[in-house]
């Protein structure tokens, strides 16, 4: 498949990445090449393979659900770029 | 007077125990050298002040007689991908480059319980993504081997770039570093060090920048077998913030290295031997295999036939995870953002601004193999076929106790040639490493040779899951036997 500007225009948007024209030409190029040379594991037989999604075998460990991490709101603002009265400050969402 | 640069791990923790050597003068000679080799741009942030207070409070606690252990007052460095409270972690990368985390990864706190001097921050290629330090926000690290005019031209592979060069130089004894795809591994093998990549959950992914969370694995490089070995010995152990690091018992690694391995099955894949092969790679692999045969292990022909797909599998589920893991960076919560008219302006501007070329690269090929339409084509076939690779593994593991393979398919590379490579050709950087990332087993790499043109090659020691020490055993002994002589010539002051 060509991965081309317009795809490029999408994904970027997805990733809520902001593309210069050059950029979206030189990313679609470069990632096209890599989709082409990816497309080898088509010929791969993969009939009733399940997907591999850890390698530990084990099953997630379960936990009390109570509150372990609390009392570190400085903490967890200290690297905010902006912050107000223990909040993050963002950009108006509503108008 | 010993030369304290040129020292193991081992050596020095000896000369501490006898009290021959002090911590605060192992750790003032480290960061002269640091100094010296301020050519080779190994470290991001350089914490001497740390340090010294780190080595003042070991010889205390020696002379009270509190030592910690063999590693107490031992001085490392950190890759910068490991948060460190109130240290800058940057992972190399713009948007992090004012990150001072409150909090310390599991892992550099296991190294910091046990004693060691902390002498700063080593560098990486962004986010951990590639091979080569180019990456990096704040410029390539050098490989402290020179070319064949003396100069500094090559790279030290990476992503565990600074920490390889750091290691190799004598700028520091031991380092962290990290491998999601050989990032350990050919890191060592470019720079004539040893480091190991131990199986997936043996070590804690708490506190480090994630890449890929279902293979970023931490684990040490050294110059030497025992020196990894009683690294890893620290580093790892089972930690409930990590999910996935797995309830085991660590066992005594040193007490591995026992130096007979008769008797023992190692495999030899044939599929890794590719067309084109590096003809100085072939030969000291074939070194390799020789050193063991005369050892008294069994040389055992194995095939793993999916070996081939390893690195389009790895692109696809690493850039996947990638993505995904990123998407924090959202100038809200992580000191840098690039105002916009609107939140998603602001994310727009924030993450564009602040991700390298590789990064965005990275996260738009993860990005769509996981969009809408093309998630199975892509993703789930890169699962299905991952799981074939790991079956290969668990089939060789039948019959052999372990697998010897090169590390890397060439010596270090030369930043001049890297710079003309599309990323398809960058990326067959990892061809042998990639394979044991997807499987999750343990692969300790090591020097065995020299290329004809004098630089390090390394090669691969890989195991079954949790069984590192049949590695660190058969490591132990090929290093013994292929007699590398570790160090580059010395940084020039």
């Amino acid at each position: 498949m060509a991965f081309n500007e317009e795809t490029v225009a999408n994904v970027a948007n997805l990733a809520r990445l902001n593309l210069t024209d050059e950029q979206k030409q030189k990313f679609a190029g470069e990632v096209d090449g890599i989709l082409n040379w990816v497309e080898q594991l088509q010929e791969v037989n993969v009939d009733g393979i399940e997907p591999l999604i850890s390698v530990t075998e084990q099953t997630e460990a379960i936990r009390a659900d109570v509150v372990t991490d609390g009392n570190i709101q400085a903490d967890l603002m200290k690297n905010a770029p902006e912050s107000a009265h223990g909040f993050y400050v963002v950009p108006k969402m509503v108008e | 007077m010993t030369d304290l640069i040129n020292l193991h791990i081992s050596e020095a923790a000896d000369l501490l125990a006898k009290k021959e050597i002090s911590s605060v003068e192992l750790t003032q000679a480290h960061l002269s050298e640091m100094e010296k080799g301020c050519v080779l741009n190994a470290f991001i942030t350089e914490t001497p002040e740390r340090a010294m207070a780190d080595a003042e409070a070991s010889d205390k606690r020696r002379a009270n007689g509190e030592s910690f252990g063999a590693l107490d007052g031992i001085p490392i460095a950190n890759k910068d991908l490991y948060c460190t409270k109130d240290v800058r972690t940057t992972a190399a990368s713009k948007i992090l480059s004012k990150f001072v985390p409150t909090y310390e990864s599991t892992v550099t706190q296991n190294l910091k319980d046990a004693g060691t001097v902390m002498l700063g921050k080593v560098n990486t290629d962004q986010f951990a993504m590639g091979g080569s330090t180019r990456t990096s926000y704040f410029g390539e690290s050098k490989n402290p081997w020179t070319d064949a005019n003396g100069e500094y031209t090559l790279t030290p592979g990476g992503s565990s770039g600074g920490s390889a060069a750091a290691v190799a130089a004598g700028l520091c004894m031991g380092a962290t570093g990290s491998d999601t795809g050989g990032s350990i591994r050919q890191p060592a093998s470019f720079c004539g060090i040893t480091g190991i990549k131990p199986t997936y959950g043996r070590c804690s992914r708490w506190g480090i920048v994630a890449f890929a969370s279902s293979l970023d694995q931490a684990g040490p490089m050294a110059r030497s077998v025992k020196d990894c070995a009683i690294m890893l010995e620290t580093m790892a152990g089972y930690d409930k913030k990590d999910s996935t690091s797995v309830n085991t018992p660590v066992p005594n690694y040193v007490s591995a290295l026992t130096g007979d391995i008769r008797g023992k099955k190692i495999g030899i894949p044939k599929e890794y031997r590719m067309d084109g092969m590096n003809e100085d790679v072939a030969k000291v692999w074939d070194k390799g295999i020789q050193l063991l045969k005369d050892a008294g292990a069994e040389i055992v022909d194995i095939s793993m036939p999916h070996t081939k797909y390893a690195l389009p599998v790895y692109y696809i589920i690493a850039c996947a995870e990638a993505s995904s893991n990123l998407s924090r960076y959202d100038g809200v919560r992580y000191t840098t953002r690039v105002e916009g008219a609107t939140l998603d302006d602001m994310y727009k501007n924030t993450r564009t601004d602040g991700f390298g070329d590789e990064v965005i690269r990275r996260i738009l090929l993860g990005t769509f193999v996981l969009s809408a339409g093309f998630y199975d084509a892509y993703y789930t076939r890169a699962q299905r076929v991952r799981r074939l690779i790991a079956e290969d593994f668990k089939k060789a593991f039948e019959t052999v106790d372990a697998i010897l393979a090169p590390a890397a398919p060439t010596p270090a590379l030369s930043f001049a040639d890297m710079a003309n490579m599309d990323p398809v050709s960058t990326y067959l950087g990892d061809v042998f490493t990639t394979p044991s990332s997807l499987a999750g087993v343990p692969s300790l790499a090591l020097p065995v040779g020299m290329s004809s043109g004098g630089l390090p090659i390394g090669l691969q020691i890989i195991g079954k899951h949790f069984d590192e020490n049949t590695v660190f055993q058969v490591a132990d002994v090929m290093e013994k036997s292929a007699g590398f002589n570790l160090m580059p010539h010395r940084v020039k002051g």
